[in-house]
Protein backbone atom coordinates (compact mmCIF):
# COMPACT_ATOMS: atom_id res chain seq x y z
CA UNK A 1 0.00 0.00 0.00
CA UNK A 2 2.85 2.36 0.74
CA UNK A 3 6.23 3.05 -0.73
CA UNK A 4 7.59 3.16 2.82
CA UNK A 5 8.78 -0.12 4.34
CA UNK A 6 6.46 -2.09 6.62
CA UNK A 7 7.03 -1.60 10.35
CA UNK A 8 4.10 -3.63 11.59
CA UNK A 9 2.22 -6.37 9.84
CA UNK A 10 -1.06 -7.80 11.05
CA UNK A 11 -1.88 -11.22 9.64
CA UNK A 12 -5.43 -12.50 10.05
CA UNK A 13 -5.51 -11.17 13.61
CA UNK A 14 -8.60 -12.12 15.64
CA UNK A 15 -9.40 -11.15 19.22
CA UNK A 16 -12.17 -12.51 21.42
CA UNK A 17 -13.46 -11.34 24.79
CA UNK A 18 -14.81 -14.69 25.93
CA UNK A 19 -17.26 -15.75 23.22
CA UNK A 20 -17.51 -12.26 21.75
CA UNK A 21 -15.26 -11.67 18.77
CA UNK A 22 -14.07 -8.05 18.74
CA UNK A 23 -11.48 -8.12 15.95
CA UNK A 24 -12.21 -10.17 12.87
CA UNK A 25 -9.43 -11.29 10.57
CA UNK A 26 -7.47 -8.05 10.59
CA UNK A 27 -4.73 -8.06 7.96
CA UNK A 28 -2.84 -4.86 7.27
CA UNK A 29 0.60 -3.39 6.88
CA UNK A 30 1.52 -0.30 8.88
CA UNK A 31 4.12 1.78 7.05
CA UNK A 32 7.24 2.89 8.89
CA UNK A 33 7.76 6.61 9.56
CA UNK A 34 4.20 7.62 8.95
CA UNK A 35 1.10 8.48 10.95
CA UNK A 36 -1.65 5.89 10.60
CA UNK A 37 -5.07 6.70 12.03
CA UNK A 38 -7.63 4.11 13.04
CA UNK A 39 -11.17 5.46 12.90
CA UNK A 40 -14.62 4.00 13.35
CA UNK A 41 -17.73 4.28 15.50
CA UNK A 42 -17.71 3.42 19.21
CA UNK A 43 -17.31 -0.28 19.80
CA UNK A 44 -15.81 -0.99 16.37
CA UNK A 45 -12.65 -2.37 17.97
CA UNK A 46 -10.22 0.46 17.26
CA UNK A 47 -8.86 0.82 20.81
CA UNK A 48 -8.70 -2.96 21.15
CA UNK A 49 -6.68 -3.10 17.96
CA UNK A 50 -4.31 -0.38 19.17
CA UNK A 51 -3.83 -2.10 22.50
CA UNK A 52 -3.16 -5.39 20.75
CA UNK A 53 -0.10 -3.84 19.17
CA UNK A 54 1.74 -3.59 22.49
CA UNK A 55 -0.16 -6.44 24.14
CA UNK A 56 -2.04 -4.32 26.64
CA UNK A 57 -5.01 -6.66 26.22
CA UNK A 58 -3.01 -9.49 27.84
CA UNK A 59 -4.05 -8.10 31.20
CA UNK A 60 -7.75 -8.56 30.53
CA UNK A 61 -9.34 -11.81 31.68
CA UNK A 62 -10.87 -13.99 29.02
CA UNK A 63 -9.01 -12.45 26.09
CA UNK A 64 -7.99 -14.87 23.39
CA UNK A 65 -6.23 -14.10 20.16
CA UNK A 66 -5.39 -15.91 16.95
CA UNK A 67 -3.26 -14.75 14.04
CA UNK A 68 -0.16 -12.66 14.42
CA UNK A 69 1.21 -9.14 14.70
CA UNK A 70 4.74 -8.73 13.38
CA UNK A 71 7.07 -5.95 14.49
CA UNK A 72 9.94 -5.79 12.00
CA UNK A 73 9.02 -9.32 11.00
CA UNK A 74 8.97 -10.74 14.56
CA UNK A 75 5.63 -11.98 15.94
CA UNK A 76 5.07 -10.08 19.19
CA UNK A 77 2.76 -12.83 20.46
CA UNK A 78 5.53 -15.45 20.43
CA UNK A 79 6.02 -16.91 23.93
CA UNK A 80 9.65 -15.76 24.06
CA UNK A 81 8.77 -12.06 23.65
CA UNK A 82 9.78 -10.01 26.70
CA UNK A 83 6.99 -7.53 27.44
CA UNK A 84 9.38 -4.97 28.93
CA UNK A 85 11.41 -5.11 25.73
CA UNK A 86 8.22 -4.88 23.64
CA UNK A 87 6.86 -1.85 25.47
CA UNK A 88 10.21 -0.10 25.28
CA UNK A 89 10.00 -0.48 21.51
CA UNK A 90 6.31 0.41 21.32
CA UNK A 91 5.48 3.41 23.49
CA UNK A 92 1.99 4.54 24.32
CA UNK A 93 0.34 7.90 25.00
CA UNK A 94 -3.10 7.94 26.58
CA UNK A 95 -6.24 9.99 26.41
CA UNK A 96 -5.62 12.13 29.48
CA UNK A 97 -2.05 13.16 30.17
CA UNK A 98 -0.82 10.89 32.94
CA UNK A 99 2.13 12.80 34.27
CA UNK A 100 3.65 11.09 37.32
CA UNK A 101 3.56 13.16 40.52
CA UNK A 102 7.30 13.71 40.11
CA UNK A 103 9.49 16.45 38.74
CA UNK A 104 9.53 17.16 35.00
CA UNK A 105 13.02 15.64 34.84
CA UNK A 106 12.06 12.47 36.70
CA UNK A 107 9.02 11.92 34.52
CA UNK A 108 11.17 11.71 31.42
CA UNK A 109 14.02 9.87 33.16
CA UNK A 110 11.71 7.23 34.65
CA UNK A 111 11.75 4.73 31.80
CA UNK A 112 15.49 5.00 31.03
CA UNK A 113 16.16 4.44 34.78
CA UNK A 114 13.99 1.29 34.72
CA UNK A 115 16.12 0.14 31.81
CA UNK A 116 19.22 0.54 33.97
CA UNK A 117 20.61 3.90 32.92
CA UNK A 118 21.89 5.58 36.08
CA UNK A 119 24.66 7.84 34.82
CA UNK A 120 23.47 11.39 35.55
CA UNK A 121 24.96 12.98 32.43
CA UNK A 122 23.54 10.26 30.24
CA UNK A 123 20.09 10.69 31.80
CA UNK A 124 20.33 14.48 31.43
CA UNK A 125 21.15 14.06 27.74
CA UNK A 126 18.16 11.75 27.22
CA UNK A 127 15.84 14.14 29.07
CA UNK A 128 17.04 17.13 27.07
CA UNK A 129 16.79 15.32 23.74
CA UNK A 130 13.31 14.00 24.50
CA UNK A 131 12.00 17.37 25.66
CA UNK A 132 13.52 19.05 22.63
CA UNK A 133 11.79 16.57 20.33
CA UNK A 134 8.39 17.55 21.70
CA UNK A 135 9.14 21.27 21.71
CA UNK A 136 9.04 21.61 25.49
CA UNK A 137 12.73 22.10 26.27
CA UNK A 138 12.92 25.88 25.84
CA UNK A 139 9.97 26.33 28.21
CA UNK A 140 11.06 23.99 30.98
CA UNK A 141 14.85 23.85 30.86
CA UNK A 142 15.15 26.16 33.90
CA UNK A 143 12.50 24.41 35.96
CA UNK A 144 13.19 20.72 35.43
CA UNK A 145 12.83 20.06 39.16
CA UNK A 146 9.37 21.56 39.24
CA UNK A 147 6.44 19.15 39.60
CA UNK A 148 5.15 17.91 36.25
CA UNK A 149 1.63 18.42 37.55
CA UNK A 150 2.20 22.18 37.52
CA UNK A 151 2.32 22.19 33.70
CA UNK A 152 -0.71 23.12 31.59
CA UNK A 153 -2.63 20.10 30.32
CA UNK A 154 -1.34 20.45 26.75
CA UNK A 155 2.25 20.62 28.04
CA UNK A 156 1.62 17.62 30.29
CA UNK A 157 0.59 15.68 27.19
CA UNK A 158 3.80 16.78 25.45
CA UNK A 159 5.69 15.62 28.54
CA UNK A 160 4.00 12.22 28.29
CA UNK A 161 5.11 12.01 24.67
CA UNK A 162 8.66 12.98 25.71
CA UNK A 163 8.51 10.23 28.36
CA UNK A 164 7.32 7.73 25.74
CA UNK A 165 10.17 8.55 23.36
CA UNK A 166 12.85 8.57 26.09
CA UNK A 167 13.35 4.83 25.59
CA UNK A 168 13.87 5.46 21.86
CA UNK A 169 11.00 3.29 20.72
CA UNK A 170 10.25 2.41 17.09
CA UNK A 171 6.53 2.82 17.38
CA UNK A 172 4.31 5.26 19.29
CA UNK A 173 0.67 4.42 19.94
CA UNK A 174 -1.67 7.33 20.66
CA UNK A 175 -5.05 6.56 22.17
CA UNK A 176 -7.26 9.64 21.72
CA UNK A 177 -4.31 11.87 22.68
CA UNK A 178 -6.15 15.17 22.29
CA UNK A 179 -9.59 14.49 23.67
CA UNK A 180 -8.76 16.29 26.92
CA UNK A 181 -7.07 19.24 25.20
CA UNK A 182 -8.21 22.62 23.87
CA UNK A 183 -8.14 23.28 20.09
CA UNK A 184 -4.75 25.04 20.04
CA UNK A 185 -3.04 22.31 22.12
CA UNK A 186 -4.75 19.79 19.84
CA UNK A 187 -3.20 21.33 16.74
CA UNK A 188 0.18 21.46 18.47
CA UNK A 189 0.00 17.74 19.28
CA UNK A 190 -1.16 16.97 15.73
CA UNK A 191 1.81 18.87 14.29
CA UNK A 192 4.07 17.12 16.75
CA UNK A 193 2.84 13.71 15.62
CA UNK A 194 3.57 14.62 12.00
CA UNK A 195 7.04 15.88 12.95
CA UNK A 196 7.81 12.82 15.08
CA UNK A 197 6.72 10.50 12.28
CA UNK A 198 10.02 11.28 10.58
CA UNK A 199 11.68 9.27 13.38
CA UNK A 200 8.93 6.99 14.64
CA UNK A 201 6.03 4.97 13.30
CA UNK A 202 2.88 6.46 14.78
CA UNK A 203 -0.54 4.89 15.13
CA UNK A 204 -3.39 6.96 16.49
CA UNK A 205 -6.88 5.97 17.50
CA UNK A 206 -9.34 8.81 17.43
CA UNK A 207 -13.06 9.44 17.64
CA UNK A 208 -12.34 12.72 15.99
CA UNK A 209 -12.50 11.99 12.29
CA UNK A 210 -11.30 15.49 11.46
CA UNK A 211 -8.19 14.87 13.50
CA UNK A 212 -7.50 11.68 11.58
CA UNK A 213 -7.92 13.64 8.34
CA UNK A 214 -5.61 16.44 9.45
CA UNK A 215 -2.84 14.52 11.11
CA UNK A 216 -2.45 11.15 9.40
CA UNK A 217 -0.86 9.86 6.23
CA UNK A 218 -2.95 6.67 6.20
CA UNK A 219 -6.37 5.93 7.60
CA UNK A 220 -7.96 2.62 8.49
CA UNK A 221 -11.74 2.53 8.86
CA UNK A 222 -12.99 -0.21 11.17
CA UNK A 223 -16.59 -1.30 11.46
CA UNK A 224 -17.77 -4.10 13.73
CA UNK A 225 -14.24 -5.50 14.05
CA UNK A 226 -13.55 -5.55 10.29
CA UNK A 227 -11.37 -3.32 8.17
CA UNK A 228 -13.76 -1.71 5.71
CA UNK A 229 -11.19 0.45 4.00
CA UNK A 230 -7.55 1.31 4.51
CA UNK A 231 -5.49 3.66 2.39
CA UNK A 232 -3.93 7.09 1.99
CA UNK A 233 -5.86 9.56 4.14
CA UNK A 234 -6.44 11.96 1.25
CA UNK A 235 -8.02 9.20 -0.81
CA UNK A 236 -10.17 7.95 2.01
CA UNK A 237 -11.57 11.40 2.75
CA UNK A 238 -12.02 12.59 -0.84
CA UNK A 239 -12.82 9.45 -2.78
CA UNK A 240 -13.63 6.49 -0.52
CA UNK A 241 -14.08 3.22 -2.35
CA UNK A 242 -16.64 1.64 -0.03
CA UNK A 243 -20.12 3.10 0.46
CA UNK A 244 -19.85 2.41 4.21
CA UNK A 245 -16.71 4.56 4.41
CA UNK A 246 -18.45 7.28 2.40
CA UNK A 247 -21.39 7.17 4.81
CA UNK A 248 -19.13 7.30 7.85
CA UNK A 249 -16.83 10.13 6.72
CA UNK A 250 -19.80 12.19 5.55
CA UNK A 251 -21.52 11.69 8.91
CA UNK A 252 -24.42 9.62 7.60
CA UNK A 253 -23.64 6.79 9.98
CA UNK A 254 -21.85 7.22 13.20
CA UNK B 1 8.29 23.49 17.77
CA UNK B 2 6.78 25.86 15.25
CA UNK B 3 3.38 27.47 15.72
CA UNK B 4 0.36 25.19 15.29
CA UNK B 5 -0.66 23.83 11.91
CA UNK B 6 2.81 23.54 10.40
CA UNK B 7 1.68 20.85 7.98
CA UNK B 8 -1.28 22.88 6.76
CA UNK B 9 0.80 26.04 6.32
CA UNK B 10 3.30 24.07 4.29
CA UNK B 11 0.50 22.70 2.10
CA UNK B 12 -0.80 26.23 1.48
CA UNK B 13 2.67 27.33 0.39
CA UNK B 14 2.82 24.38 -1.99
CA UNK B 15 -0.53 25.44 -3.40
CA UNK B 16 0.86 28.95 -4.03
CA UNK B 17 3.83 27.40 -5.84
CA UNK B 18 1.55 25.30 -8.02
CA UNK B 19 -0.48 28.39 -8.99
CA UNK B 20 2.69 30.32 -9.83
CA UNK B 21 4.06 27.49 -11.97
CA UNK B 22 0.75 27.16 -13.81
CA UNK B 23 0.75 30.93 -14.37
CA UNK B 24 4.25 30.77 -15.85
CA UNK B 25 3.15 28.04 -18.25
CA UNK B 26 0.10 30.01 -19.37
CA UNK B 27 2.20 33.15 -19.75
CA UNK B 28 4.72 31.35 -21.94
CA UNK B 29 1.89 29.92 -24.07
CA UNK B 30 0.53 33.42 -24.56
CA UNK B 31 3.94 34.77 -25.44
CA UNK B 32 4.61 31.93 -27.91
CA UNK B 33 1.19 32.34 -29.53
CA UNK B 34 1.98 36.00 -30.19
CA UNK B 35 5.50 35.22 -31.50
CA UNK B 36 3.94 32.58 -33.75
CA UNK B 37 1.48 35.20 -34.99
CA UNK B 38 4.08 37.90 -35.60
CA UNK B 39 6.44 35.48 -37.36
CA UNK B 40 3.61 33.46 -38.93
CA UNK B 41 5.45 30.47 -37.49
CA UNK B 42 3.25 27.37 -37.86
CA UNK B 43 5.58 25.10 -35.87
CA UNK B 44 5.46 27.37 -32.84
CA UNK B 45 1.68 27.70 -33.20
CA UNK B 46 1.40 23.93 -33.21
CA UNK B 47 3.65 23.62 -30.18
CA UNK B 48 1.53 26.16 -28.30
CA UNK B 49 -1.65 24.24 -29.08
CA UNK B 50 -0.11 21.00 -27.85
CA UNK B 51 1.06 22.62 -24.61
CA UNK B 52 -2.52 23.17 -23.51
CA UNK B 53 -2.83 19.64 -22.11
CA UNK B 54 -0.07 20.39 -19.59
CA UNK B 55 -1.91 23.45 -18.29
CA UNK B 56 -5.19 21.52 -18.16
CA UNK B 57 -3.51 18.84 -16.06
CA UNK B 58 -2.09 21.49 -13.73
CA UNK B 59 -5.53 22.95 -13.26
CA UNK B 60 -6.98 19.59 -12.21
CA UNK B 61 -4.03 18.90 -9.98
CA UNK B 62 -4.61 22.24 -8.19
CA UNK B 63 -8.32 21.50 -7.91
CA UNK B 64 -7.56 18.05 -6.48
CA UNK B 65 -5.17 19.51 -3.94
CA UNK B 66 -7.77 22.08 -2.89
CA UNK B 67 -10.42 19.40 -2.44
CA UNK B 68 -7.96 17.33 -0.38
CA UNK B 69 -7.11 20.34 1.78
CA UNK B 70 -10.78 21.09 2.40
CA UNK B 71 -11.49 17.43 3.20
CA UNK B 72 -8.49 16.85 5.43
CA UNK B 73 -7.47 20.20 6.91
CA UNK B 74 -10.85 21.83 7.55
CA UNK B 75 -9.83 25.37 6.60
CA UNK B 76 -11.75 28.27 8.06
CA UNK B 77 -12.06 32.01 7.38
CA UNK B 78 -9.22 33.42 5.26
CA UNK B 79 -7.65 29.99 4.70
CA UNK B 80 -10.97 28.73 3.35
CA UNK B 81 -11.42 31.75 1.08
CA UNK B 82 -7.87 31.30 -0.13
CA UNK B 83 -8.43 27.67 -1.12
CA UNK B 84 -11.66 28.45 -2.96
CA UNK B 85 -9.88 31.35 -4.68
CA UNK B 86 -7.11 28.97 -5.76
CA UNK B 87 -9.68 26.77 -7.52
CA UNK B 88 -11.20 29.77 -9.28
CA UNK B 89 -7.80 31.27 -10.14
CA UNK B 90 -6.63 27.98 -11.64
CA UNK B 91 -9.76 28.02 -13.77
CA UNK B 92 -9.05 31.61 -14.92
CA UNK B 93 -5.43 30.77 -15.72
CA UNK B 94 -6.63 27.79 -17.68
CA UNK B 95 -8.82 30.13 -19.74
CA UNK B 96 -5.73 32.26 -20.44
CA UNK B 97 -4.10 29.14 -21.88
CA UNK B 98 -7.25 28.37 -23.90
CA UNK B 99 -7.27 31.82 -25.48
CA UNK B 100 -3.57 31.41 -26.27
CA UNK B 101 -4.52 28.22 -28.11
CA UNK B 102 -7.23 30.15 -29.97
CA UNK B 103 -4.63 32.71 -31.05
CA UNK B 104 -2.28 29.91 -32.16
CA UNK B 105 -5.11 28.41 -34.21
CA UNK B 106 -5.61 31.77 -35.93
CA UNK B 107 -1.97 31.59 -37.04
CA UNK B 108 -2.92 28.40 -38.90
CA UNK B 109 -5.93 30.09 -40.50
CA UNK B 110 -4.16 33.24 -41.68
CA UNK B 111 -3.59 33.54 -45.42
CA UNK B 112 0.02 32.92 -46.34
CA UNK B 113 1.04 36.50 -47.14
CA UNK B 114 2.70 39.39 -45.29
CA UNK B 115 0.51 41.46 -42.95
CA UNK B 116 -1.10 44.45 -44.56
CA UNK B 117 0.39 46.55 -41.74
CA UNK B 118 3.14 45.95 -39.20
CA UNK B 119 1.89 44.43 -35.91
CA UNK B 120 2.56 47.02 -33.22
CA UNK B 121 -0.46 47.43 -30.98
CA UNK B 122 -1.30 43.72 -30.70
CA UNK B 123 2.18 42.79 -29.33
CA UNK B 124 1.94 45.84 -27.05
CA UNK B 125 -1.42 44.57 -25.79
CA UNK B 126 0.03 41.10 -25.25
CA UNK B 127 2.92 42.47 -23.17
CA UNK B 128 0.51 44.45 -21.02
CA UNK B 129 -1.73 41.42 -20.54
CA UNK B 130 1.23 39.15 -19.68
CA UNK B 131 2.36 41.72 -17.10
CA UNK B 132 -1.14 41.78 -15.61
CA UNK B 133 -1.06 37.98 -15.29
CA UNK B 134 2.35 37.99 -13.62
CA UNK B 135 1.41 40.73 -11.19
CA UNK B 136 -2.02 39.26 -10.47
CA UNK B 137 -0.49 35.95 -9.40
CA UNK B 138 2.33 37.65 -7.52
CA UNK B 139 -0.31 39.66 -5.71
CA UNK B 140 -2.17 36.45 -4.79
CA UNK B 141 0.95 34.84 -3.37
CA UNK B 142 2.34 37.92 -1.62
CA UNK B 143 -1.13 39.18 -0.57
CA UNK B 144 -0.16 42.59 -1.89
CA UNK B 145 -3.39 44.52 -2.38
CA UNK B 146 -1.65 47.59 -3.81
CA UNK B 147 -0.28 45.42 -6.59
CA UNK B 148 -3.74 43.93 -7.11
CA UNK B 149 -5.32 47.38 -7.39
CA UNK B 150 -2.75 48.22 -10.04
CA UNK B 151 -3.67 45.04 -11.93
CA UNK B 152 -7.37 45.89 -11.74
CA UNK B 153 -6.73 49.39 -13.09
CA UNK B 154 -4.69 47.95 -15.98
CA UNK B 155 -7.84 46.34 -17.33
CA UNK B 156 -9.13 49.77 -18.34
CA UNK B 157 -5.99 50.34 -20.41
CA UNK B 158 -6.48 47.01 -22.14
CA UNK B 159 -10.12 47.83 -22.85
CA UNK B 160 -9.06 51.18 -24.35
CA UNK B 161 -6.41 49.47 -26.50
CA UNK B 162 -9.00 46.97 -27.70
CA UNK B 163 -11.48 49.71 -28.63
CA UNK B 164 -8.77 51.53 -30.52
CA UNK B 165 -7.63 48.41 -32.38
CA UNK B 166 -11.20 47.47 -33.18
CA UNK B 167 -11.97 50.85 -34.75
CA UNK B 168 -8.70 50.87 -36.62
CA UNK B 169 -9.17 47.37 -38.08
CA UNK B 170 -12.78 48.04 -39.07
CA UNK B 171 -11.60 51.19 -40.73
CA UNK B 172 -8.97 49.26 -42.72
CA UNK B 173 -11.56 46.76 -43.85
CA UNK B 174 -13.94 49.48 -45.00
CA UNK B 175 -11.28 51.26 -46.93
CA UNK B 176 -9.64 48.18 -48.49
CA UNK B 177 -11.67 44.94 -48.58
CA UNK B 178 -8.54 42.97 -49.55
CA UNK B 179 -7.42 43.35 -45.91
CA UNK B 180 -10.56 41.65 -44.58
CA UNK B 181 -9.20 38.09 -44.42
CA UNK B 182 -6.32 39.20 -42.20
CA UNK B 183 -8.03 42.02 -40.34
CA UNK B 184 -10.90 39.81 -39.19
CA UNK B 185 -8.43 37.38 -37.68
CA UNK B 186 -6.49 40.18 -36.00
CA UNK B 187 -9.75 41.48 -34.62
CA UNK B 188 -10.28 38.06 -33.02
CA UNK B 189 -6.76 38.12 -31.58
CA UNK B 190 -7.34 41.50 -29.98
CA UNK B 191 -10.69 40.31 -28.64
CA UNK B 192 -9.03 37.24 -27.09
CA UNK B 193 -6.39 39.42 -25.45
CA UNK B 194 -9.12 41.62 -24.05
CA UNK B 195 -10.91 38.54 -22.67
CA UNK B 196 -7.67 37.32 -21.09
CA UNK B 197 -7.42 40.64 -19.27
CA UNK B 198 -10.96 40.09 -17.98
CA UNK B 199 -9.97 36.72 -16.54
CA UNK B 200 -6.96 38.30 -14.85
CA UNK B 201 -9.28 40.95 -13.46
CA UNK B 202 -11.31 38.09 -11.95
CA UNK B 203 -8.10 36.86 -10.32
CA UNK B 204 -7.46 40.30 -8.84
CA UNK B 205 -11.00 40.56 -7.50
CA UNK B 206 -10.68 37.14 -5.89
CA UNK B 207 -7.42 38.09 -4.17
CA UNK B 208 -9.16 41.16 -2.80
CA UNK B 209 -11.98 39.00 -1.49
CA UNK B 210 -9.54 36.53 0.08
CA UNK B 211 -7.67 39.25 1.94
CA UNK B 212 -10.56 41.49 2.99
CA UNK B 213 -13.69 39.34 2.80
CA UNK B 214 -15.14 42.17 0.69
CA UNK B 215 -16.09 42.19 -2.97
CA UNK B 216 -14.26 44.94 -4.84
CA UNK B 217 -15.75 46.69 -7.85
CA UNK B 218 -13.36 48.86 -9.80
Amino acid sequence: MSSKPAKIELNNFNLYYGEHQVLKGISAIIAANSVTAIIGPSGCGKSTLLRSINRMNDLIDGVRITGEILLDGKNIYEPDVDLIWLRARIGMVFQRPVAFPLSIFDNVAAAPRVRGIVNKDHLARIVKKSLQAVGLWSDVQHCLNQSALSLALGDQQKLCIARAIATQPDVLLFDEPCSALDPISTHVIEDLMRALSKRFTIIIVTHNMQQAARASHYTMFLLDGNIVEYGPTRELFTNPKDIRTENYVTGKIG
Amino acid sequence: MASPRTTFSQELRELDDQILIMGKEAESMLENALIALAEQNLDLAHETINHDDIVDDMRFSIEKKCIELIATQHPKAKDLRRIFAAIAIASDVERVADYSVDIAKIVRRLPDKPFFKPLIDIPKMERAVAKMLREGLEGFVSRDLDLIKKVLLSDDEIDALYEMLHDELVDFMKRDPSTIDQAVQLLFVSRYLERIADHITNIGERVFYVETGQVIKM
